[in-house]
């Protein structure tokens, strides 16, 4: 049995190394076409990724796109695709920004509240999609599409001033109101040059070993595991497969919602317009990558904040940022078929096994009995 | 807001299990009649004359069609058993590649290079649903993601630098295209517009709807329409359609009876990646001149809706991208108070609605339709108009609750979505 589990990870390990090997061997060739050296710009990257301001933003954007890998990865674990983590995780940012600038709390009041204002409006907004797919069977991923946008649209009408919005002293940026100095989480320093770690990673680490200890320990990881690789049999189990659905919408909302705290708690202390957007694609992006494990997340969040923080010294060195975009969508593409391939060669592995054990089987019966 | 619904009948002849009867020829065209005399009524009580402009109408066309475009793409793939979420990355390809030939050479050539832009999209789609059997959702999501890398590198290299640069071109947008013709009926466009000028009831509301058809029409717009007159024809009237649909509904017969359902399913994304091309062509070539980053918007996905909306059906879906179109034309219309006269016909429908479940003994049902339909009714009264940012998400509301209403009537193709492999059916 050992020796299967060997192989196993072997193979587990090597779809997403194939995929970023392709999608290395293909950015070298896009470069190539378009006249540009690709081994200079990969060691450009390579160069600017290991120094130690580099790694400590590599560390803050991951830990952002982390959070947004586990919203989707819940979903993706029972075979339900949150496309809205984008919607749901601004929404909760914005509405989290707008109650933490209104009241001022101390400091161990403050910040829970904020983190669970945002848990809840985007596990609401998650819980439209859940409750449109349980009860009038609308597919999640055209409604979460559709949310996305209507967030879109809900954000703007309350970031005016009057409204939520708050103008900035200069007259020329809204925002909301800032939160006050009790809203702000810690930060590891790590000297003048380097800037900060946000202290939101170690909720983030938490949060990755809750999600194992849940998915894997537990009664309900396995229900909702078993409704991922079989609805039917889930149900003929005794599992409620909508209830388990509505269930799973809701907690990748409310994860979905922490995905903007990094920024909201540790670093911009408000929700502007030049708040990020499109996080929960690259929440998609990484779910993907990692496989839905959790340290698998976590390395392909750490190596998309890598990718884009490299990406900007290109720019300084006669090549174009935007050639990263194609390497992250090459990686996504061909991890996807990567596994696919690994998951059939797996299969054929073992049907074979098992094949040569019933014959070995067999022939050692005729021998017994010759 | 959610009013928009009724400018358009509702889809045609939903084929729910157990018989229902379908709708007719009179049948369809007795809804028409009413629903526009009730939206006449509307007009005039509101003074709204916006609801019916020329305008308005050949407004709503004009964004009807790339989101129809995308729903006809999405449903030759879907009809092949293949869920193509990558309508999105496939448009965007479309504008890209359009406009980067359009502004070199003409802008036919750039409607094919577009067209060729997307096919390869969807080629590379069915080489991954299809041949590796990667999930179809995954693999649309992965285009989308690698379609807008692609086009903004390019964009880059290609619009930012020499003759390009010069023209206009930045790495978000490309040189301007020259423009592609447009048909105005002569006389005739004239004729309907003095009618509409008059604003009697009825008559001005469908000289306005047809002169607004018959305006300024893009030949586009006028291949798009002979693009889903053709679908229809070739999906539900010729063998070749028949073997695509099987394949849709269980490879597994289908291979049994000798179709050879990777080339079907293969041919079916292609063509559905040429489409969703076009579509984007024309969101290059038509409104805008150029090539523009986020361009698209979504309307991938609305085309998608548009489609589940239309029960996979061509005339649904037509009817769904004119219902997108026209609230989409809302919004950039300074739609505030049509979209605010529009509550008032919600109000008469939810009322309605309710009514009749109440009549059929279906009081919970019937009390809520009355009861939103007097919320309506209040906020119609209290307010003047309605705020630009709920007027742009009238076509995503109006998406959900026309899914949440009718969602349980709809019936995809049976193995849309599914994992299928050569040789299952021995």
């Amino acid at each position: 049995m050992k020796k299967i589990d060997k192989e196993r990870v072997l193979l587990a390990i090597a779809a997403p190394l194939l995929a970023i090997a392709v999608s290395f061997l293909v950015t070298a060739l896009v470069l190539l076409v378009t006249g540009k050296q690709p081994f200079d710009a990969f060691s450009i990257m390579f160069d600017y990724g290991f120094k130690s301001d580099s790694q400590v933003y590599i560390l803050d954007k991951g830990t952002t796109y982390y959070i947004a890998g586990l919203a989707v990865a819940v979903g993706f674990r029972m075979n339900l695709f949150n496309i809205g983590v984008d919607g749901q995780y601004r929404m909760g940012a914005f509405f989290a920004a707008a109650v933490g600038g209104a009241v001022s709390l101390p400091n161990f009041l403050q910040i829970p509240l904020i983190i669970v204002v945002a848990m809840l409006v985007g596990g609401m907004w998650a819980g439209i999609a859940g409750l449109l797919k349980t009860k009038r069977g609308v597919s999640e991923v055209i409604a979460t599409i559709m949310l996305n946008a209507i967030a879109t649209n809900v954000i703007a009408y309350f970031l005016q001033p009057g409204r939520l919005g708050h103008l900035d002293k200069a007259q020329t940026q809204v925002s909301t109101t800032p939160l006050p100095s009790s809203g702000y989480l810690f930060n590891f320093d790590m000297g003048e040059l380097n800037g900060e770690i946000y202290g939101f990673i170690v909720i983030a680490v938490l949060l990755g070993i809750a999600y194992w200890f849940v998915l894997g320990r537990t009664r309900f990881g396995f229900d909702l595991r078993a409704v991922g690789l079989s609805e039917s049999a889930a149900e003929a189990s005794g599992v409620s497969v909508k209830r388990m659905v509505l269930t799973s919408m809701l907690i990748s909302g409310a994860l979905a919602g922490l995905v903007g705290m990094p920024t909201l708690l540790n670093d911009a202390h408000k929700f502007g317009t030049e708040f990020p957007a499109g996080v929960g694609f690259v929440g998609i992006s990484v779910a993907l990558l990692g496989r839905n494990n959790p340290i698998g997340v976590a390395l392909a969040a750490l190596l998309w904040a890598f990718l884009e923080r490299t990406s900007t010294q290109l720019d300084f060195e006669d090549f174009d940022k935007e050639i990263v975009g194609v390497m992250q969508g090459v990686i996504v593409l061909s991890v996807v078929i990567a596994y696919e391939v690994v998951r059939r060669y797996g299969l054929r592995r073992q049907q074979q096994k098992v094949g040569e054990e019933l014959a070995a089987q067999a022939k050692n019966k005729q021998e017994v009995a010759a | 807001m959610t009013a928009t619904m009724t400018k358009t009948p509702p889809p045609a002849a939903p084929k729910a299990p157990g018989g229902k009867r379908r709708l007719t020829l009179p049948m369809i065209m007795l809804i028409i009649a009413g629903a526009l005399a009730l939206v006449s009524v509307v007009r005039i009580i509101t003074g709204q004359d916006q609801l019916t402009a020329e305008g308005q109408i050949s407004a709503a066309l004009g964004l009807a069609v790339p989101i129809g475009l995308a729903g006809l793409a999405g449903l030759w793939s879907e009809r092949a058993g293949v869920v193509n979420i990558g309508l999105e990355g496939m448009m965007i390809l479309g504008t890209f590649f359009g406009a980067w030939a359009g502004w070199q050479s003409s802008p036919w050539i750039g409607v094919l290079t577009g067209i060729l832009g997307g096919m390869a999209g969807g080629l590379v789609h069915a080489f991954a649903t299809v041949t590796f059997g990667v999930d179809h959702i995954v693999s649309g999501v992965a285009i989308n993601i690698l379609a807008l890398g692609t086009t903004q590198y390019l964009a880059k290299l290609w619009f930012n630098s020499g003759e390009a640069a010069a023209k206009g071109g930045n790495p978000k947008q490309s040189p301007p295209v020259d423009s592609l013709p447009s048909i105005t009926v002569p006389g005739l466009s004239d004729w309907l517009h003095d009618i509409e000028g008059h604003g009697w009831f009825f008559v001005s509301d469908i000289a306005g709807i047809l002169g607004g058809l018959v305006t300024d029409l893009s030949v586009l717009t006028l291949l798009a329409a002979v693009l889903f007159v053709g679908s229809f024809f070739i999906l539900w009237k010729t063998s070749f359609g028949l073997r695509l649909r099987s394949c849709g509904e269980n490879p597994v017969a289908a291979e049994s009876l000798g179709v050879n359902v990777y080339l079907y399913k293969y041919i079916a994304v292609i063509v559905s990646g040429g489409l969703a091309g076009l579509a984007g062509a024309f969101l290059a070539m038509v409104p805008t001149h150029i090539y523009l980053e986020g361009q698209t918007g979504g309307r991938g996905y609305i085309g998608l809706a548009a489609m589940i909306f239309g029960n996979w059906r061509v005339g649904g879906l037509a009817t769904g991208a004119g219902l997108f179109g026209y609230s989409d034309a809302l919004q950039l219309r300074n739609g505030g108070p049509t979209v605010h006269a529009l509550l008032l016909l919600l109000v008469v429908l939810l009322a309605a609605l309710g009514a009749w479940k109440l009549w059929k003994k279906a009081f919970v049902q019937g009390a809520i339709a009355v009861g939103v339909a007097a919320l309506v009714l209040v906020w119609y009264v209290l307010t003047d108009e309605v705020p630009d940012e709920f007027v742009g998400s009238t076509p995503y509301v109006v998406t959900l609750l026309v899914l949440s209403l009718s969602a349980q009537r709809l019936r995809m193709p049976k193995a849309d979505g599914m994992r299928y492999r050569k040789g299952q059916g021995k």
